[in-house]
C-alpha cells in the first residue's frame, strides 16, 4: 500500500493505491483520482510551464508549457531544450514553438500572445 | 454619468463588467493601472486554473485571456495605464477620481461602483525578522514577476519563508531554472497553502518543508550570505539551541496577502478586520456604501481564480439590478439585515451580513478554519438552532470552504443571526 496525495484537482484528495492488487486505488473523490494513482507509481508524468526569450516583446520572457503532460524524468531534458528556443514579437496564444520536445511526443506551445513592445 | 465603473482588470474586474453588460447596463468603464489586462494571472504562468469554471487546465495568462476576450466583444470601455486614487460622492452618483498619462487626473461618476483590486503582498516590515537590511530578500510574488516577465533570476541559493502558494510555486519554478531551494520555512505546524502544491512544488522536488520554524536572524553585509532558521514552540517562540544555518544569497517571502483597500477605507467602507476586506452582503454589496460592491481579492484572499470569477459574476450582476432597480432611492434596502458570524473553529465567513428579502433560493457562504481539522462537520446556525451540517474529511486553513446557505431554512428560522462553525467528528 501505498499513500499518495492526487494533485489533479485542488481537492487534494489522499489516495491509497495497492501496487501488489493491480494498483488498486481507493480514497479517491472522483474516477481522475483512480488513473492518477495507477499512472504516479507506474509512469509518473507533469505538465511542465515554464518561458523562453521573446525579443521585441512587451516583456523579455514569454510564458509557454507542453501541450501534454512528459514524464517526470524528461523534466530536465525539456527545460534544457527551452534554453535554445528564441522568439520574435508579436507571439499569438497557441503557437507551437519547439514540436516533439526532448522526444516526449508533447510539443511547446505559448501561454500567452506578446505584442510587440 | 456611468451605469457602473470597474476599479481593476484583474480576473475579478474582467467577469464582474462582462456580468454587468450581460445583465444589460451598456454605460461601463473599467479602469486598470497596469498596461495590460488580467492582473496577478499575467505572473502566474503556472497551470492549475479553470478546474472548475472550465473543467480544464489552463495557466495563468489562458484563464486571463478568456476572459479578457470576452470582454472585448463587449462595449465596455476599458482604460489602461489608469490608477483610481479616491472614491467619493453619494448613493446613485459615486465619483471615481483617476489619473492617466492620456487623460490627466479627471473625475467621472457612476451609478454603482465595483471594486476588483487585488490583494498585496505581506513584507517583512510587517512581521520584521531581526538582522541586518542587506540585498536578497523579496517578496514571492516579486521574485515570481522578475523570473516570469522580466527573465531574470533573484538569486542562486533561496531560503523561503512561509509555506503559502506564492512560495511554493516559487520553488519549484526557481529549482527548474536552475537555482537551489535549500528549504522551505512554516511558523505554523501546517502549511498555508494547497496540499497538492506541496507534493508538485516541494516533494518533486526533494525540497525541505520545516514546519513549526522561523528565520530568526538574516546575516550579511551587502547582499544576504546568511539565514538562522529555528523551530518554534507552541506558543511561536523560537526555541533556544534550535538554530540551523542555511548559507544562502536569497530569503523569499511568502508571508500572505493583503487585500489592497486604501481605496475602500478612504470611501468609507465598513471593514471586516478578519478578511481585511468591506464587510458585504449577499449581493456583494458593501454593507455600509450603497452601490459599492466588491470582489476577488478585494473581498478576502483567494487560493482559487475560479472562485474569484464565481463571486465576481454575482456582483457584477447585482451591480446592474442595483441600477435597473435605482436601488439608490432605498438605500437602507427593505427587510431585516441578519449578521454572518465565524463560530469556533472558523477564521472568517463572507458575507458579513445576509437580507433574506434580497436573496436567491440559496447564497454561497465562504470562509476558512482557524486550524486544521481532520474528520469534522461544518455547522450552520440560525440563532441557536441548527439549521445544516456538512460532513468534511478534513479541512486546512490554506484551503477555502463553501457551504450554501439555503432562503426556506433561514426564513423557517426566524433569526436574527446566522454563524458558521466546525467541530471534530470523533472517530468511531
Ligand atoms: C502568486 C499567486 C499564485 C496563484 N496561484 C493560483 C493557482 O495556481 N490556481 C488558482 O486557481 N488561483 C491561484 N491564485 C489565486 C488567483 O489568481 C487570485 O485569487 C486572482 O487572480 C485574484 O483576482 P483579482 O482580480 O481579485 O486580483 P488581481 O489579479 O490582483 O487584479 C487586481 C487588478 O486591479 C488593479 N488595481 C489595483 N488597484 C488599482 C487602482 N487603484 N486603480 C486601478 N487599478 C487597480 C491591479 O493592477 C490588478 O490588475 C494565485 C494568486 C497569486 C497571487
Ligand atoms: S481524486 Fe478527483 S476529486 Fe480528488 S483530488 Fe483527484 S481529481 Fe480531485
Amino acid at each position: 500500500m501505498k499513500d499518495l496525495i492526487c494533485i489533479v484537482c485542488p481537492k487534494g484528495c489522499h489516495l491509497q493505491v495497492d501496487e501488489e492488487h493491480d494498483y488498486a486505488v481507493s480514497g479517491f473523490g472522483c474516477p481522475r483520482g483512480i488513473a492518477y494513482g495507477k499512472a504516479e507509481l507506474t509512469a509518473p508524468t507533469r505538465t511542465i510551464t515554464s518561458t523562453v526569450r521573446c525579443r521585441g516583446g512587451l516583456y523579455p520572457r514569454c510564458p509557454v508549457k507542453t501541450s501534454k503532460p512528459v514524464p517526470k524524468a524528461s523534466i530536465p531534458a525539456v527545460m534544457e531544450a527551452l534554453n535554445g528556443v528564441s522568439l520574435t514579437a508579436p507571439v499569438s496564444l497557441g503557437q507551437v514553438v519547439l514540436a516533439d520536445v526532448a522526444g516526449t511526443g508533447a510539443d511547446i506551445q505559448t501561454t500567452r500572445s506578446m505584442q510587440q513592445r | 454619468m456611468y451605469d457602473c465603473i470597474v476599479i481593476g482588470g484583474g480576473p475579478a474586474g474582467l467577469a464582474a463588467a462582462s456580468a454587468a453588460w450581460e445583465q444589460g447596463l451598456r454605460k461601463i468603464l473599467l479602469a486598470e493601472r497596469d498596461v495590460e489586462l488580467g492582473g496577478i494571472l499575467n505572473q502566474c504562468i503556472h497551470n492549475g486554473f479553470g478546474l472548475h469554471y472550465f473543467k480544464e487546465e489552463l495557466t495563468g495568462p489562458e484563464y486571463a485571456a478568456r476572459f479578457a476576450e470576452k470582454l472585448r466583444e463587449t462595449g465596455v470601455e476599458v482604460r489602461m495605464d489608469t490608477m483610481v486614487l479616491d472614491l467619493k460622492g453619494a448613493p446613485g452618483r459615486r465619483e471615481v477620481h483617476m489619473v492617466s498619462r492620456d487623460k490627466g487626473y479627471c473625475i467621472e461618476e457612476a451609478r454603482s461602483v465595483i471594486l476588483a483590486m487585488g490583494c498585496r503582498e505581506r513584507t517583512r516590515g510587517a512581521i520584521s525578522i531581526p538582522g541586518t537590511r542587506p540585498a536578497g530578500v523579496f517578496t514571492a510574488g516579486a521574485a515570481q514577476r522578475y523570473v516570469n516577465m522580466e527573465g531574470w533570476l533573484p538569486g542562486e541559493r533561496i531560503v523561503i519563508l512561509g509555506s503559502g502558494d506564492i512560495g511554493l510555486i516559487m520553488a519549484r519554478r526557481l529549482t527548474l531554472e536552475g537555482a537551489k531551494v535549500l528549504a522551505c520555512v512554516e511558523l505554523m505546524p501546517y502549511s498555508g497553502g494547497l496540499t497538492r502544491n506541496i507534493v508538485q512544488c516541494l516533494q518533486d522536488y526533494n525540497i525541505p518543508l520545516y514546519l513549526s520554524h522561523t528565520v530568526t536572524e538574516i546575516r550579511g553585509k551587502d547582499r544576504v550570505e546568511q539565514v538562522v532558521v529555528s523551530q518554534v514552540d507552541g506558543r511561536r517562540n523560537p526555541i533556544p539551541g534550535t538554530e540551523m544555518v542555511f548559507d544562502c544569497d536569497t530569503l523569499l517571502l511568502s508571508v500572505g496577502l493583503i487585500p489592497e483597500n486604501e481605496l475602500s477605507r478612504q470611501a468609507g467602507a465598513e471593514m471586516d478586520p478578519r478578511t481585511n476586506g468591506p464587510r458585504v452582503a449577499e449581493n456583494m454589496e458593501s454593507i455600509s456604501l450603497s452601490g459599492v460592491f466588491a470582489c476577488g481579492n478585494v473581498a478576502h484572499v483567494h487560493d482559487l481564480v475560479d472562485f474569484v470569477t464565481e463571486e465576481s459574476l454575482r456582483a457584477g450582476a447585482a451591480a446592474a439590478h442595483y441600477v435597473q432597480s435605482q436601488g439608490w432611492e432605498s438605500a437602507d434596502g427593505e427587510g431585516p439585515v441578519l449578521p454572518v458570524q465565524p463560530g469556533p473553529g472558523v477564521s472568517y465567513v463572507l458575507p458579513q451580513a445576509v437580507r433574506p428579502a434580497e436573496m436567491d433560493k440559496t447564497c454561497t457562504l465562504s470562509f476558512r478554519v482557524s486550524q486544521v481539522f481532520g474528520p469534522c462537520k461544518i455547522i450552520l446556525k440560525a440563532g441557536e438552532a441548527q439549521i445544516a451540517s456538512f460532513p468534511r474529511e478534513r479541512l486546512a486553513p490554506g484551503e477555502m470552504e463553501r457551504i450554501p446557505l439555503p432562503k426556506v431554512l433561514l426564513e423557517r428560522a426566524q433569526a436574527q443571526s446566522v454563524s458558521v462553525s466546525v467541530e471534530e467528528v470523533s472517530a468511531q
